[in-house]
Order: C-alpha cells, then sequence, then structure tokens
C-alpha cells in the first residue's frame, strides 16, 4: 500500500445551466495572454455535439491516452507512439491538432465605428485575428461555435460517441436532439497514470506530490508538443507565442491557501465540488490495465476509504499531514464517488484514470406531454412504466455509457435507478402524492437506503460552501524546510525544484542596485 | 596576420560567445530555451521541410563529428574507394535532404501568413547563416571530390590543433575559397547559438529513453519513512 492525496472533483450534470461563467473566470485569469487565446483551459460543451477540439473524443485520429495489448502479457502503452517513435517524430508530431481543430482567435476592428467616415451605411467592427492581426472574412470556427447545437443536427450526428450506430439510432438521436441535449463543463481530469506527463519527452510535465495536480514546467518545457497528443481529453495546450505547452492549473495558488478553484468558485449552478481523496499509488498499472467494462468499478477502488487505520498509517508515513487526511475524511467526492456511487470517470477507456468525476444528467425523463396533457409523476401506476423507461429515455443510456462507463450500460443504469430513488423518495417526503409502496420499490430498485437518499439529496441540492469545497491549506512552511538541504540525506536526492512550477517563472530575487 | 586572426582567433570567440552565452541564456532565462515551435499554425510544409531538413543535417554533422573525433578510424574507412563511394553517396543525399528541406521551411517561413507573426528576425539572420552553409557544403562537396578524404587531412588537424590549443592554420589557408568560407561560417553558425532558437540543439531528451513513464515532484520533502514511489 502505497497512499497519496489526490485533489479530486465531481461535476453534477443535471445542475450545469451551460452558463459559462467558469470559463470566463478561468480565461479572465489566466488565458488572456498572447498566445494563449485560442485555449480554454475550462470549456462547456454541448452533447450530443462534437466540443472542442472538434471530435477531440475520436482517438482513432488524434491518438490520445493509452492501450492495454500485448499477447502474452497484458502491457499498457501509449497509443500515440512508444518512447523510440516520440524521438523519431520529435521533428515534425504527425499527430498534433492544429489551430483549426480549435478555432483562430479573433477581435473586432472597434475603433473603425469612430473613425469610419460620414457614409449612408453604418459603419462595421471587422474581425481581426489575433494570430496574423489581418482582417478575417469568414469566421469559421469559434468556441462553443456548436453551442445549444448550434441551431443544427451537424454537431450532434459527428459526436463520436455515436461511431458505430444504426441507422434507426441515428433516427431516434435525431428525434432526440430536437428535444434535449445537456452540457459537458470540462478541464484538466488530473489524472492519476495521465497520458501528458507519459508523453512528454522533455520531463517537463510532472504530478505534484502534494495533491496529485498536473502542471508543466515552463523552464524545462522545450516545445516538443507530445503532451498536447498524449492527452486523450486534449487538455493541454500549445503556446504558440511562448513556445510552451500549457494546462489548467487547478488555480493551484488558490488551492494552497485553501480556495477553490476560480471555475469551482463562480459556478452558477453550484454543479461543482472538490476535495481530498486518499489512492493506493501501487494499483494504478493493474487499474488502467482493467479490461474496458471493469474500468469505472477499478477506479472506484482504487480510492481508499480515509477512515481505514491502515490506509491513514500508509498516508502518514507517506508524508500527508493529518491536515489533509482530515479533508480526506470530509471530501464531497469521496461521498459521490464511492459511498453513493453515483459519479463517474469521463471516457475511463481512455486509461488515464481521471481524476474529474461526472453525476450524469437524469434530464426530464419523468415527464412528457401526451395527448395535449402534461404527465407528470402524479398520475397514476406511472413509477413502474417510468422505471422501465429508462431505456426508452431521452438521453440512450448506451450514449452516456460511451461517456462515463466505458460502454458499460449496466452501471449507468445502476447509477439512474439510483438518481431515479432519490427524486421519487424527496417527492414522496414533499409533496406527498407518492404510495409507500412504490417508494419501495424505487430504494430497491435502486439499491439504497432512505439514509442515502437523504444525504444525497441534501449534497446535490442543499450543500454549503464549505461542504462542496474542502481544500485545506497546502502547508507551505513545509516546503520552505526543504528548500535548504536540496539533497536529503535519508530520502536522497529528491527533486526540488520550488519556482519552476506551472505558469510563470521565477529568477532568483535581487536586492539592490 | 589575417589568417590567424580567421582561423586562430575567430573560432575561439566563436565557441566562447556559444559556450559563455549559452550558459548565462541558461541560467538566466531558461524559459527562453525552446525549440519555438511553429506546428500548431501550420502542418503541412512542416513536414515536407522540417523532417528532410533535420534528418539530412543530423546525419551530415554526425560525419562532420565522426571524422573529427576518430580520424584515423575514417581515413581507414575512406582509403577504400567502395567504402569513399558509400559514404560521399550517403553524405550527398543527406545533404540534399537537407538542403532542400531547409529551403520549404524558408520558403513557409516568409510565405505563410501565421508563421510570419510568429518570425522574429533573428530567425531571418538564422536561416540566411543556414541557407549559406548548407549550400556551400553542397557545392564544395560536388566541386571539390572525395572531401570525405580529404577532410581527415585538413580540416580534422586543424580542428584537432584548435582543441588542444596550439592552433595551425597552414592546414587550412590555402584550401579554395568555397571551403575556406564553409569553415567559416560553420562558426558563425556556432556564434549565432545562444542568440537563436538553435539552442534547442543541445536539449535532445534522449534520457527519456530510460525514465519511468510517469513523474512526480515534491515541493516538500517527504519523511524519511517514506513508502516507495516513482
Ligand atoms: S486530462 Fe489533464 S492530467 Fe489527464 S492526460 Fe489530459 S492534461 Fe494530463
Ligand atoms: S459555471 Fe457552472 S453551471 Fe455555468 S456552465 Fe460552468 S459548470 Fe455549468
Amino acid at each position: 500500500m502505497d497512499i497519496r492525496a489526490q485533489v479530486s472533483m465531481v461535476f453534477h450534470l443535471d445542475k450545469c445551466i451551460g452558463c459559462h461563467t467558469c470559463s470566463i473566470a478561468c480565461k479572465n485569469i489566466w488565458t488572456d495572454r498572447k498566445g494563449t487565446e485560442y485555449m480554454y483551459w475550462n470549456n462547456v460543451e454541448t452533447k450530443p455535439g462534437t466540443g472542442y477540439p472538434t471530435r477531440w473524443e475520436d482517438q482513432n485520429h488524434y491518438k490520445g491516452g493509452w492501450v492495454v495489448d500485448g499477447k502474452r502479457e497484458k502491457r499498457l502503452r501509449l497509443r500515440l507512439q512508444g518512447k523510440w517513435g516520440t524521438l523519431g517524430n520529435i521533428f515534425y508530431n504527425p499527430n498534433l491538432p492544429q489551430l483549426d481543430d480549435y478555432f483562430e482567435p479573433w477581435t473586432y476592428d472597434y475603433q473603425n465605428l469612430f473613425t469610419a467616415p460620414l457614409t449612408e451605411k453604418q459603419p462595421t467592427a471587422r474581425a481581426i485575428s489575433m494570430v496574423t492581426g489581418k482582417y478575417m472574412d469568414t469566421i469559421e470556427a469559434g468556441p462553443n461555435w456548436d453551442d445549444d447545437l448550434g441551431g443544427s443536427q451537424v454537431y450532434a450526428n459527428n459526436d463520436p460517441n455515436f461511431d458505430g450506430a444504426s441507422e434507426e439510432e441515428m433516427r431516434q438521436i435525431n428525434e432526440i436532439n430536437s428535444t434535449v441535449f445537456f452540457y459537458l463543463p470540462r478541464i484538466c481530469n488530473h489524472c492519476l497514470n495521465p497520458g501528458c506527463v507519459a508523453a512528454c519527452p522533455q520531463g517537463a510535465l510532472y504530478k505534484r506530490g502534494e495533491d496529485g495536480v498536473v502542471l508543466v514546467s515552463q523552464e524545462r518545457c522545450r516545445a516538443w508538443r507530445m503532451c498536447v497528443s498524449g492527452c486523450p481529453y486534449k487538455k493541454t495546450y500549445f503556446n504558440w507565442s511562448t513556445g510552451k505547452a500549457e494546462k489548467c492549473i487547478l488555480c493551484y495558488p488558490r488551492l494552497e491557501s485553501g480556495q477553490p478553484p476560480a471555475c469551482f468558485h463562480s459556478c452558477v449552478g453550484r454543479i461543482r465540488y472538490i476535495g481530498l481523496v486518499l489512492y493506493d499509488a501501487d494499483l494504478i498499472e493493474e487499474t488502467a490495465k482493467a479490461p474496458q467494462d471493469q474500468l469505472v468499478m477499478a477506479q472506484r477502488n482504487i480510492i481508499k476509504d480515509p477512515f481505514d487505520p491502515a490506509v491513514i498509517a500508509s498516508a502518514r508515513a507517506n508524508g500527508v499531514p493529518d491536515s489533509k487526511i482530515d479533508a480526506a475524511q470530509k471530501s464531497p467526492v469521496y461521498q459521490f464517488v464511492k459511498k453513493f456511487g453515483i459519479a463517474l470517470p469521463l471516457h475511463p477507456e481512455f486509461r488515464t484514470l481521471p481524476m474529474l468525476f461526472y453525476v450524469p444528467p437524469l434530464g426530464p425523463v419523468l415527464a412528457k406531454v401526451e395527448n395535449g396533457v402534461y404527465d407528470n409523476v402524479a398520475s397514476e401506476a406511472r413509477l413502474g412504466p417510468l422505471m422501465s423507461s429508462l431505456d426508452r429515455s431521452r438521453i440512450p443510456l448506451r450514449y452516456m455509457a460511451s461517456l462515463l462507463s466505458g460502454g458499460n450500460e449496466e452501471i449507468i443504469r445502476d447509477v439512474y435507478r439510483k438518481m431515479v430513488a432519490v427524486r421519487v423518495y424527496m417527492r414522496s417526503k414533499k409533496v406527498k402524492d407518492i404510495p409507500a409502496e412504490e417508494v419501495e420499490r424505487a430504494l430497491q430498485l435502486g439499491k439504497t437506503t432512505p439514509a442515502e437518499v437523504e444525504a444525497i439529496w441534501r449534497l446535490t441540492s442543499m450543500p454549503t460552501f464549505e461542504e462542496r469545497f474542502v481544500v485545506p491549506p497546502m502547508e507551505r512552511e513545509t516546503a520552505v524546510d526543504s528548500l535548504f538541504p536540496v539533497l536529503d540525506p535519508v530520502s536522497r536526492n529528491y527533486p526540488i525544484r520550488k519556482g519552476a512550477v506551472g505558469v510563470g517563472f521565477h529568477t532568483d530575487p535581487a536586492r539592490g542596485p | 596576420m589575417s589568417d590567424t586572426v580567421l582561423y586562430a582567433v575567430f573560432p575561439y570567440l566563436a565557441i566562447l560567445v556559444a559556450v559563455g552565452g549559452g550558459v548565462y541564456r541558461y541560467r538566466a532565462n531558461r524559459f527562453s530555451y525552446s525549440t519555438l515551435s511553429s506546428q500548431l499554425l501550420e502542418n503541412r510544409r512542416l513536414f515536407w521541410g522540417s523532417v528532410p531538413w533535420h534528418y539530412g543535417i543530423v546525419v551530415v554533422l554526425l560525419a562532420h563529428l565522426v571524422g573529427f573525433l576518430i580520424p584515423g578510424l575514417w581515413a581507414n574507412l575512406t582509403s577504400n574507394p567502395g567504402t569513399l563511394y558509400t559514404v560521399e553517396l550517403i553524405g550527398f543525399t543527406f545533404g540534399l535532404a537537407a538542403l532542400v528541406g531547409l529551403c520549404v521551411l524558408i520558403f513557409r517561413r516568409f510565405t505563410t501568413e501565421r508563421i510570419l507573426s510568429v518570425t522574429s528576425p533573428m530567425d531571418g539572420v538564422l536561416l540566411l547563416a543556414l541557407l549559406v552553409q548548407v549550400a556551400l557544403g553542397f557545392y564544395v562537396s560536388l566541386a571539390y571530390r572525395w572531401g570525405a578524404d580529404w577532410y581527415v587531412d585538413t580540416a580534422v588537424p586543424w580542428l584537432i590543433s584548435l582543441v588542444s590549443l596550439n592552433p595551425q592554420t597552414h592546414f587550412v589557408s590555402s584550401l579554395p575559397l568555397p571551403v575556406r568560407l564553409h569553415m567559416l561560417n560553420g562558426f558563425v553558425v556556432i556564434a549565432l547559438f545562444p542568440f537563436s532558437r538553435l539552442v534547442h540543439l543541445i536539449m535532445f531528451p534522449f534520457w527519456y529513453l530510460w525514465r519511468p513513464y510517469q513523474l512526480q515532484i515534491r515541493n516538500t520533502v517527504r519523511p524519511a519513512a517514506g513508502g516507495a514511489g516513482h
């Protein structure tokens, strides 16, 4: 057992209203510099849809993440290429997304509105590329070009999660598209087995030992661009101006002082939760090699019970301070992922072991209009048909399984049944219009208890700021102690790179003239 | 006198600038050590430029290096006509690849709008110096045949005399002008090293082959009883 602390996240998709406040909070703080205009470390895409960069989920094209193969012994290898392949492709990365896969950033020639000579026609502010500084006549893509399906089904039909869907299914989907979609906010998952770190030949990317945040050392990066390809979520970006890779840093300066990242703090729907989990690093490889339909279970298993004395002892031995163990015990993420089991990793089949989990959107499956009558949960005998209707739910189970469980529909069904149980139970308590035996049946189907339902309900709809965000301040004072003896006599040569982390860099402080 | 300046003083100066400047830049502004790749902005032409250029120039440079480091073996090799032909043919092929690739890269850099917006004056200077260097080398290899052979008797002893701090200019001072220009411009390129993106040259990450895939770094030193880590 090798227990480490990992800062981990949950997004509750039923609550996301697609307002993009999170993206703007992030952009204004981190990516409004030259060369980063096209980056959205936090983006919110409409699903079904093609996403950002376009069709990022299609790993036949982008070659991100890991695959497991090998005849005699199962081997985990980067889908991109082997280590020799990396060095061989270093002069030209055959799998690098192009700027146009994201979009070409632009601004407007606002000045023209004031300085244009007086004519019959109104002056316009033409678009100017923020890369070339030239006018752009046609803008073909932008951030969230397919927001709310962009008024067309082109984007939804091209969603990689529909690859291999039959004609009949596509017909259904198109019908579905006319009525339902949901939002998928995405940031870097700060994976346990990150493809970006593994792909970087320079060793510029690393996982921070204290809390598992994945960072790019700006001083080590030499622009070999392999991390961009190695990340299956396309959450490492290349700054074309500075020639350095950049990615979500989980607002670590905020984290270290005990504040949630800006996108979490500003989230209007309050869909975001952040907390620590304790995981067993010895299990990383085994977990990443699990059969595809077992990946969710394996990933739940790598997260260990923060109350277990053996886990606590191993964590302490690894230098996890008590403040972190305490935080792990209060972690909302642990509740959602392990205890309730309703938060799932995004595309676990990429095998990077993402540490951002999603509660799938139930959507308004419980009501429909029939013969002009709004059929809500108050009508008789509704629970039976409604529960079985999960299979005909407006967001197909298969689609959600492709997104959140490596194709295992059983997991999605279990999660939904539990969520339905919460709805039915809470309604029976608040509105008191559901017979007791139906509530009982819902609880049984959902494999849950009234106590758990109440807990889920409370953490979903009524959590306080302190319950959603449980991040203890980083004990930076201990880092200062370790600055001076660079070579630790016992642990031997622990690489210390203070001042070489994340965005920005330091030069030695100088004094006087 | 001018021979001394050109073939004894200037090379030392160039190397001093390269090493001193490189070290200074590494210490003072490590952030700037980057290949400054522009692949994100333009992909297709880069392939036809960067791949032949890099593979070509790497092989040609290695050949120069081997001749300089183990001249005995090299001379042995090239004394056999068969191997000499092969060596010259390989050199010609890769030299041509480098030249063509470089031309594509120059064309790309100055005709693609997006690439122009990330082009600095130093890029122009560097590309010009490299073009002169590769073109001269290519011309020399064609006009003065069997360079692989006479290289070990002229430039190599001169380089060795430079390394042993006892510069002997007579090895090279009477060589044909294009050859001498090739040698001098080579040192110009070396002198440009710390001022341009050439710095990426010494950064080639071989150690990736030995490194474990994952990398974990802590700000704090973990306690003595710490478990196993990466
Ligand atoms: S999601 Fe983040 S940690 Fe995971 S591979 Fe991508 S950039 Fe790396
Ligand atoms: S701020 Fe919250 S609710 Fe709004 S889009 Fe972002 S994640 Fe969704």
